[in-house]
């Protein structure tokens, strides 16, 4: 702050892209990288278009198919989704009208944005980025300072390089001590918002710290931060450090030589200063998290897969009380319920909180000589081509497959419904993904958010429970 | 982008907490590539009484007689949570929703209100539920007020004040376009990109070779978590 000279992260990377303080009290942010897709990419190009405004630095600005394209192997321009085509067609035609690099349906480096982009190198601590994904705070994870936007301001930055922001107020989280055995990041995040609410960083920019966010791999720290904007918060950081840089070494669009060096350096003066002040600060002790799952339809209702349901009478504030009793209705479970009695239909490990090489390890690891109950059906989605290549060399394909989860190519899936692929009315997913609102995943569909770990583990219970529960039912059969 | 100064209508109370943009317009809604034909899909997980279908709901708020005339929501705390889907605005415009009032919303949600034109008021939830009470005795009757030049909110003998941001107020009283206006900047822009690119040229240095070739040699790519 001004009087102590003490800055947080945020500060800085606010500061390093401020162009200018404008008139109206936002200041004008530069964009280092700019992120489209195809639900929403076309609709901002045509709009720059129609008002014959070019694309700024269209070397600054990537696109991919990731929200609706189909995860079928072998698939093509074809969508389930009725109409999923003209997305993917128009997403071609302008992007390439205005030379942005498509990574398209068939290009090996596909994926969804928020996975690719860390991946390939293409965002990068200390940079800026922007895309009209809400999940795009994912990429604070790596230090970057990214938050999601609309249209409107997906043209705005297009064409100007820049957005009007009011800089959000600042807020650090800190996790502190060691995390129990089998405790994910997502875990951390679901305790952290059932805590303290789904609307709990509104107006705030917070900051994952503490020593178990330290402790976490990188990885780990984008599904945390993915997670931030279910938490209301408009962008979500961690300090980079030497897990980083031994992250973005050798990516492919990573810098090199006297630029990786003069990188690093920088890289190295992003954290927040010891007498930085935070506007709020929420402090929680690691080791009393649990594995986690959602019962209702907000992701802020949430308890721990050894607990129960809760009890909406128990609920002192009338509209909290009121949107449990609604959730309980829509999910079909009822006050008191032991969580580990909800039998589930079908099993989903994939998005963009969730589908990267670690999250598909982990997963298989609590599925090795073990089998889907029976009517469970299991999908699991990488997050990119290349984590699926990934996978397949480690064989990990194989072990989902022999688990009787159908293996796909790369994409958002099931996260959501846009009229295509759905589990279907009235069945109950316990899901590795962001989002637990009714009708997410599909019409009456009703999901259960938690970590893959837990997902692979209830799939094969046939009921939600954590991998360390399902360890204690018996060993594997090889 | 329309301006807006003033505004008197019926409102519809849809006081639930969390109201997400998925419920606001389903993702299967969005069926063109275009920001118009959207008000049909809006809220029709809950408008309709089958999913994909037309026949509406009789409960559903918007769809009683006494609301069929809406033009201002009431809604609950952080309203428009969850996808940045600009849709979820363009429904509500499209449907003639002006303002909503509630006591907190979805960030994204909220810039995308004021680049379309659609004021979201903010007060105290217990001033939205006072409102709520008084409208739902009779809504045609006891119609809300909004003067977004006083900050006011009225609805017969309620009266309150609200805030809003001065740089969202000034585009919504104006009707502004924010790409001409932050074009006018682009001398800066242009002058704090050259800085940029001379202190960090390490951000633009692997963007030379990009533009439009193919696919990098993909098996470089790591693969291994630290």
């Amino acid at each position: 702050m001004a009087t102590t000279g003490a800055s947080t992260l945020f500060d800085k990377l606010w500061r390093d892209h401020a162009v200018c303080e404008l008139d109206s009290g936002e200041t004008l942010v530069y964009l280092d990288r700019i992120f489209l897709h195809e639900r929403t990419g076309a609709i901002a190009l045509q709009g720059l278009r129609a008002a014959a405004r070019p694309v700024r630095t269209p070397q600054q600005v990537f696109c991919t198919m990731d929200h609706i394209v189909d995860t079928f192997p072998g698939r093509g321009d074809e969508t389930l989704m009725p109409s999923g085509k003209d997305f993917i067609v128009a997403t071609r035609e302008e992007t390439a009208a205005v030379g942005v690099r498509l990574f398209d349906v068939d290009d090996p480096d596909q994926g969804i944005a928020h996975v690719i982009s860390p991946e390939l190198g293409l965002a990068l601590p200390g940079l800026s980025l922007v895309c009209p994904d809400s999940h795009t705070c994912t990429l604070g994870g790596i230090g970057a300072l990214a938050w999601g936007i609309g249209s409107s301001e997906a043209e705005h930055a297009m064409a100007t390089s820049t957005l009007r922001v009011k800089k959000p107020k600042n807020l650090r989280v800190c996790f502190e001590g060691a995390l129990s055995p089998g405790v994910t990041a997502k875990d951390m995040v679901l305790h952290l918002i059932a805590t303290i609410g789904a609307n709990g960083a509104a107006g705030y920019a917070v900051e994952f710290a503490g020593s178990a966010v330290r402790a976490l791999p990188v990885e780990a720290r984008l599904t945390m931060c993915n997670m931030a904007v279910e938490f209301s918060a408009i962008s979500a950081v961690i300090a980079p450090d030497e897990k980083v840089e031994a992250y973005f070494h050798g990516r492919p669009h990573a810098p090199q030589g006297e630029d990786w060096q003069a990188a690093v350096e920088y890289w190295r003066t992003l954290r927040s200063d010891a007498a930085a002040q935070f506007d709020r600060e929420y402090r929680i002790d690691a080791s009393t998290i649990t594995p986690s799952v959602t019962w209702g339809t907000s992701p802020e209702q949430a308890v721990a897969t050894a607990g129960q349901v809760p009890d909406p009478d128990c609920i002192a504030d009338p509209g909290r009380r009121a949107a449990a009793q609604r959730a309980l209705d829509y999910q079909g479970l009822r006050p008191g319920q032991p969580i580990d009695s909800i039998a589930i239909d079908a099993a989903f490990i994939g998005s963009c909180t969730n589908s990267r090489i670690s999250d598909l390890r982990a997963a298989a690891a609590v599925l090795r000589g073990r089998r889907l109950a029976a009517g469970v059906r299991g999908v699991v989605v990488p997050g990119s081509r290349g984590v699926k290549r990934a996978a397949e060399r480690e064989g990990l394909h194989e072990l989902f497959t022999a688990a009787g989860f159908e293996w796909r190519d790369a994409g958002c899936s099931m996260c959501f419904y846009a009229g295509g692929e759905t589990f279907g009315s009235n069945q109950r997913v316990i899901s590795s993904t962001n989002r637990n609102f009714e009708g997410r995943q599909g019409p009456n569909t009703r999901t259960h958010l938690a970590s893959p770990e837990t997902v692979a583990a209830s799939a094969v219970a046939g009921f939600i429970t954590s991998a360390a529960a399902l360890a204690d039912m018996g060993e594997p059969v090889q | 982008m329309k301006a807006f100064t003033r505004h008197s209508g019926v409102a519809a109370p849809l006081r639930r907490r969390n109201i997400d943009t998925d419920a606001i317009i389903p993702s299967r809604e969005m069926k063109r590539v275009s920001r118009h034909g959207l008000g049909e899909g809006l809220f029709a997980g809950w408008r309709y009484t089958l999913p994909g279908g037309r026949e509406p709901n009789p409960e559903f708020v918007l769809n009683r007689p006494e609301y069929s005339a809406a033009s201002i929501l009431l809604g609950g705390d952080n309203f428009g949570c969850g996808s940045s889907r600009e849709h979820a605005v363009w429904a509500l415009a499209e449907f003639g929703i002006r303002a909503i009032i509630a006591s907190g919303y979805g960030a994204i949600f909220y810039t995308n209100c004021v680049r379309n034109g659609v004021l979201p008021v903010c007060l105290p939830d217990a001033d939205v539920e006072a409102l709520a009470q008084l409208v739902e005795s009779d809504p045609q009757a006891n119609p809300v007020a909004i003067d977004l030049e006083r900050g006011e909110v009225r609805c017969g003998t309620f009266c309150k004040p609200f805030e809003m941001d001065s740089a969202s107020r000034h585009m919504l009283l104006h009707g502004l376009d924010p790409i001409s206006l932050t074009l006018q900047s682009d001398a800066e822009i242009v002058r704090f990109e050259g800085a940029r690119r001379a202190r960090f040229g390490w951000a633009f240095s692997p963007l030379k070779s990009n533009a439009s070739e193919g696919s990098q040699d993909v098996e470089k790519m790591k693969s291994t978590e630290s």
